[in-house]
C-alpha cells in the first residue's frame, strides 16, 4: 500500500469524470434550473399563502392579548390604588371622629364636675348660711330670754332685799334697767381691763 | 455516517464533480431529466414545507414546544435580519420573502449532512441562481418602487458626493455591482460553499473507509484519524450550511435596503 495506489486511484476516478469539465459547476442544466423552480415554487407557495400569514396572525393576536392583558393589569392596579387611598381616607376621617368624640367627652365630663363641684359648693354654703342664721335667732331668743330672766330675778332679789316692794310698774322697770346698764358698764369696764 | 458516495467496491473513491452530475433516473435529455439531486431537493422541500404547514395549522396563542421552535426560527430571521438591517418599519414586507429564503436555504444546505441524501440541494447551481434571481428582481423592484426608475438608476450609478469625472471610474463599476456582480456573488458563494462542503466529507469517509477496509498494519489506524476529521467536517458542515443561509439573506437584506435608501 503506496501513496501510487492512491495516486493511481485518483487519476482512474479523474479519468473516469473526464467528460465532466469543472465550468459545468457554474453553468446551469436546463434540469437544473427546472427541478430548481419546482422545488423553490414547492417551499414558496404553501409558505406565502399559508404557512407565514397564519403564524404571523397568532403571533399579532398574542401581542394584542398581551397588549389587552397589560392594559387591564394596569387598571386593575390603579383601581386598587384607588380604593387603598378612600380606605386610607376613610380610617382618618374614622380617627379624626374618635378623636373628636373623646375630646367631646372630655370636656363633657370635666364640665359635669364642675357643675357638681358649683353645685356642691352652693349646697354647703347654704347649709352654713342656714346654720348660721340658725344660731343667731337662737343667739337673739336666748339674749331676750335672758335678759328677761335676769330683769325677774334681779328684781325679785332686790326686793328680798331691799324689802321693798317693788309693784309700781313703772319704778320696778327703771330700776331694772339701771341696773343692767351698770352692769353693762361694769362688764365693759372689766372687758376693756382684761 | 453513511458514505457520500459509495461504489461498493475496494479501492479509493476520490471525490470529483461528477458526484454533482450523478446519472439520470427519469427522462434522460429532456429538461425534466431526473437525478438523485433533484430527489434530495424534493426530499428537503417537503420537509421544510411539512414543518411549518404543521406549525402554522396547529399554531396557538399559547404556544407548544414545537411551535416555539418555529417561532423561535422565525423570529431570529424578523428581529437578527430584518429589522437589524431594514429597520421595523420597511422590514414588514420583506420579512416573509427573507424568511421563506432562509428555511428553503437552510433546509437544501443541511442535507449534505443527512445519512442517505448527503448532498447540498444548493450544491448544483440551477437553486443559488434561482434564489439570488428571486433575491435580485426584489432588490430592484424595490428600488424602483422606493425611488421611480430614474431615482434609483441615479442613486445606484451615480453616487453622491463625488466629483463628476470621478463618474467615468464609478459608473462602470457601480453597474457591475449592482446588476451582474451582487446576483452573480450570491449565487456562486453559496454553491461553492456546498461544494467544498461536500468535497471534503466525501475525502474524509473515502479515505476512511480505504484505510479500514483496504489499507493493511498501521495505515489502518489512519482510518480513526479521518473518521475523526470526517466528524469534524459534518460539524463543521453544519455550521457552514446554516452560516450560509444566513450570509444569503443578510446580504439580500442589505440589498434592499441599498436600493430603497436614497443615499448610501
Amino acid at each position: 500500500m503506496s501513496a501510487a495506489a492512491i495516486t493511481a486511484a485518483v487519476v482512474t476516478a479523474a479519468e473516469s469524470s473526464e467528460e465532466i469539465k469543472g465550468i459545468q459547476l457554474l453553468l446551469p442544466e436546463a434540469y437544473d434550473i427546472f427541478w430548481s423552480a419546482v422545488v423553490l415554487l414547492l417551499i414558496a407557495i404553501p409558505f406565502f399563502k399559508f404557512a407565514l400569514p397564519a403564524l404571523q396572525k397568532v403571533l399579532d393576536e398574542r401581542t394584542a392579548k398581551i397588549e389587552g392583558g397589560l392594559a387591564k393589569a394596569e387598571q386593575a392596579q390603579a383601581e386598587a390604588a384607588a380604593a387603598l387611598d378612600e380606605y386610607h381616607q376613610q380610617l382618618a376621617e374614622a380617627r379624626a371622629e374618635a378623636a373628636r368624640i373623646r375630646e367631646d367627652a372630655r370636656a363633657e365630663g370635666g364640665q359635669i364636675v364642675a357643675e357638681l363641684r358649683t353645685r356642691a359648693q352652693d349646697e354647703a354654703a347654704r347649709i352654713a348660711e342656714t346654720a348660721q342664721r340658725q344660731i343667731e335667732a337662737e343667739r337673739q331668743q336666748a339674749a331676750v330670754q335672758l335678759r328677761t330672766d335676769v330683769g325677774a330675778l334681779a328684781t325679785e332679789l332686790a326686793s328680798k332685799i331691799v324689802g321693798e316692794s317693788l309693784e309700781d310698774e313703772v319704778r320696778r322697770s327703771r330700776v331694772v334697767d339701771r341696773f343692767l346698764d351698770e352692769l353693762e358698764a361694769t362688764t365693759a369696764t372689766s372687758g376693756k381691763g382684761a | 455516517m453513511p458514505l457520500a458516495s459509495d461504489e461498493g467496491g475496494s479501492g479509493f473513491h476520490a471525490p470529483s464533480i461528477a458526484d454533482f452530475f450523478p446519472p439520470p433516473v427519469l427522462w434522460e435529455g429532456t429538461i425534466f431529466e431526473f437525478n438523485r439531486i433533484q430527489l434530495v431537493r424534493l426530499i428537503a422541500a417537503v420537509a421544510i414545507v411539512l414543518v411549518f404547514v404543521l406549525a402554522a395549522r396547529r399554531a396557538r396563542l399559547v404556544p407548544g414546544r414545537f411551535q416555539n421552535v418555529v417561532e423561535m426560527g422565525m423570529d431570529f430571521v424578523r428581529v437578527q435580519v430584518a429589522e437589524q438591517i431594514l429597520g421595523k418599519e420597511r422590514a414588514r414586507e420583506h420579512t416573509a420573502l427573507l424568511t421563506t429564503m432562509f428555511f428553503a436555504i437552510l433546509a437544501f444546505n443541511l442535507t449534505s449532512v443527512v445519512p442517505g441524501l448527503n448532498m447540498a440541494g444548493t450544491a448544483l447551481i440551477g437553486l443559488p441562481l434561482l434564489l439570488a434571481a428571486w433575491a435580485y428582481v426584489r432588490y430592484l423592484s424595490a428600488g424602483v418602487r422606493a425611488q421611480g426608475l430614474g431615482g434609483f438608476l441615479k442613486a445606484s450609478l451615480f453616487p453622491p458626493g463625488v466629483p463628476w469625472f470621478m463618474y467615468v471610474l464609478l459608473t462602470p463599476i457601480e453597474f457591475l455591482t449592482v446588476f451582474i456582480l451582487r446576483p452573480a456573488t450570491l449565487a456562486i458563494r453559496l454553491m461553492a460553499n456546498m461544494v467544498a462542503g461536500h468535497l471534503m466529507l466525501v475525502l474524509c469517509f473515502s479515505a476512511t473507509q480505504y484505510f479500514l477496509f483496504d489499507a493493511t498494519g498501521v495505515m489502518k489506524t489512519f482510518g480513526a484519524l479521518t473518521f475523526a476529521a470526517g466528524f469534524a467536517m459534518t460539524l463543521f458542515e453544519m455550521f457552514v450550511g446554516a452560516l450560509q443561509a444566513y450570509i444569503f439573506v443578510v446580504l439580500t437584506a442589505v440589498y434592499i435596503s441599498l436600493s430603497v435608501e436614497e443615499e448610501h
